[in-house]
């Protein structure tokens, strides 16, 4: 394992002092915790927007605490749901007297300790509401299981919730949007490489040069699927399909997409990917208003990609194109 | 056997041995079906307890379980805090403020603790869990005349178990029947809590 750090034990609190440190006018930490949030938080009367999960994604979600998206973000150990009483430090850092909205990724341990933080909320007297985002349509969604993951997507939902909250509706209203962008927004991805936890010091799974893994997870945790390496229209195509046939997307839909990089593929490899699933979206009449290109939703220095896709609304389209600005999306 | 609060500090001090030297087993298994961080969240835990434990002494089992619960809410992260923490939490609850538990009192505690597992987790026998080991075992000894060598088997059986388990719920559950061949990190970790308790028993009474 080679990689930047000092001590594995402080990497998660280091890494958050540079984060703070290199802007310094834009976030600011909750003394003592893992809690980063704006500046100017709380702001009165708005509802509060916080997300977070483990670490090992930036810039999720450090990087999109700022105007327009969220006020506050809980770092976890890397690839480790944040505990509940770091969670209940972000809300109350955030609460502006109109509730807080928690955008939870869809992990078991995510969804407990978020929820075990709400009910500490509540039992102060904070409106609590949340939603969880699963947009990863390589797994199946079956009642019998924790559902699907919680990916990509998730960004969509920090920019078209926060963006609402930043015009003033209230918490059951950007609930609702919230759930409306989770619905409608789904992602798949792939891997070319494995990634390495910090303190595990080893890789989550091999691959060899010839191999790729189709729907793995942003935690290393092994795809669904393991194939020989193909071209990447041919990956665009697989992962298009896998989206597709779950969104029943129809010709002359208005469409957002993201290209998200894994953290180890470089900007060449997304913008190919990106010309070939352009191509795709073509064939099928669909119009795109909205693309985005670059890392998002990280796992550590996993190669690979996600492909997202939103359908939009009016409410949606407004809410995506309207300012927004943090550290690692501006608008 | 009586349990005093000692007597339990021991026990999970055993405990805290056990996922240290399991450390890196707990971390491979949760690799292969899960996201690779079970032993060392557990071991960040466990690490945090024994501190407390060098920090505090309890009158009652129930003070040190509530005590011992709050650190693993806090600091394991991941799923396995809020389960084992919450489990914690209604043993504090079921021990009350007695001085001293008997087997009986104790088995209690652990099912009002398994019960929260449930609860907390919204999993069920049979899906590739901690729940796996937990609510089997517990209905099995009952708590009158506790057969400790028997109760040890059966955990490590119960994880065992678990190999063949098509996972339902946590993160192997979306592996699907890529997670059948490998057993489940949070029974194996179970069982050491088990054998750890067994162990004590054992020694003590």
């Amino acid at each position: 394992m080679k990689k930047l750090m000092n001590d594995v034990d402080q990497i998660v609190d280091e890494m958050l002092n540079g984060m703070v440190a290199a802007h310094p006018q834009a976030l600011k930490r909750v003394d003592g915790t893992t809690v980063v949030v704006r500046k100017d938080a709380p702001v009165n009367g708005k509802v509060g927007v916080v997300s977070g999960g483990g670490s090992g994604h930036e810039p999720a979600h450090g990087g999109f605490v700022g105007k327009g998206m969220l006020d506050g973000a809980i770092a976890g150990e890397v690839f480790t749901s944040p505990t509940p009483d770091q969670v209940f430090e972000a809300i109350k850092a955030v609460d502006g007297g109109a509730g807080v909205l928690l955008v939870i990724k869809n992990y078991t341990g995510d969804v407990m300790n978020f929820e075990m933080a709400g009910e500490m909320a509540e039992a102060e007297g904070i409106s609590v509401k949340q939603v969880v985002v699963n947009d990863d349509v390589a797994v199946e969604d079956s009642s019998f299981t924790s559902g699907r993951r919680g990916i990509a997507g998730t960004i969509f939902v920090h920019k078209i919730a926060g963006a609402a909250a930043e015009d003033g509706k209230s918490l059951d209203e950007v609930q609702q949007i919230a759930e409306g962008v989770i619905k409608n927004v789904k992602s798949m991805g792939m891997s070319l490489h494995p990634c390495t936890v910090p303190a595990a010091g080893k890789p989550g799974f091999e691959l060899d040069d010839n191999e790729m893994e189709i729907g793995t997870g942003i935690h290393g945790e092994p795809g669904t699927e393991r194939t020989a390496l193909k071209p990447a229209k041919e990956i665009a195509q697989i992962l298009f399909d896998k989206i597709h046939e779950d969104m029943k997307l129809e010709s002359g839909e208005e469409i957002a997409v993201m290209i998200n990089g894994l953290g180890a593929t470089p900007l060449m490899e997304l913008y190919v990917m990106n010309h070939t699933v352009a191509d795709i979206l073509k064939q099928h009449g669909l119009h795109v208003t909205e693309t985005i290109v670059g890392e998002y939703m990280t796992s550590l220095e996993m190669a690979g990609a996600s492909l997202s896709i939103l359908r939009l609304d009016e409410t949606r389209k407004k809410y995506l194109a309207a300012e927004a600005d943090t550290t690692a999306f501006k608008r | 056997m009586t349990w005093t609060a000692e007597d339990i500090q021991h026990w999970l001090k055993q405990f805290a041995d056990q996922i240290h030297e399991h450390k890196d087993e707990l971390t491979d298994l949760d690799q292969k079906i899960g996201d690779g961080d079970h032993g060392i969240n557990m071991a960040r835990g466990v690490k945090e307890m024994n501190k407390l434990f060098d920090e505090k002494t309890f009158a009652t089992p129930g003070e040190l379980f509530k005590a011992v619960a709050m650190v693993y809410i806090g600091k394991i992260g991941g799923a396995s805090g809020p389960l084992y923490g919450s489990a914690m939490m209604k043993m504090a609850s079921s021990a009350g403020t007695q001085e001293t538990l008997s087997d009986k009192e104790l088995i209690d505690a652990l099912k009002a603790g398994k019960t929260a597992i449930e609860q907390r987790g919204k999993a069920s026998v049979g899906e590739k869990t901690m729940v796996d080991v937990w609510v089997p075992l517990l209905q099995k000894f009952d708590g009158s005349d506790v057969d400790w060598n028997a109760f040890s088997d059966e955990a490590d059986e119960l994880k065992a178990k678990t190999k063949e388990m098509h996972a339902k719920k946590g993160r192997a559950a979306y592996l699907g029947a890529r997670s059948v061949g490998h057993i489940d990190p949070g029974s194996a970790s179970s069982a050491l809590f088990f054998q750890t308790l067994a162990a004590t028993a054992r020694e003590r009474g």
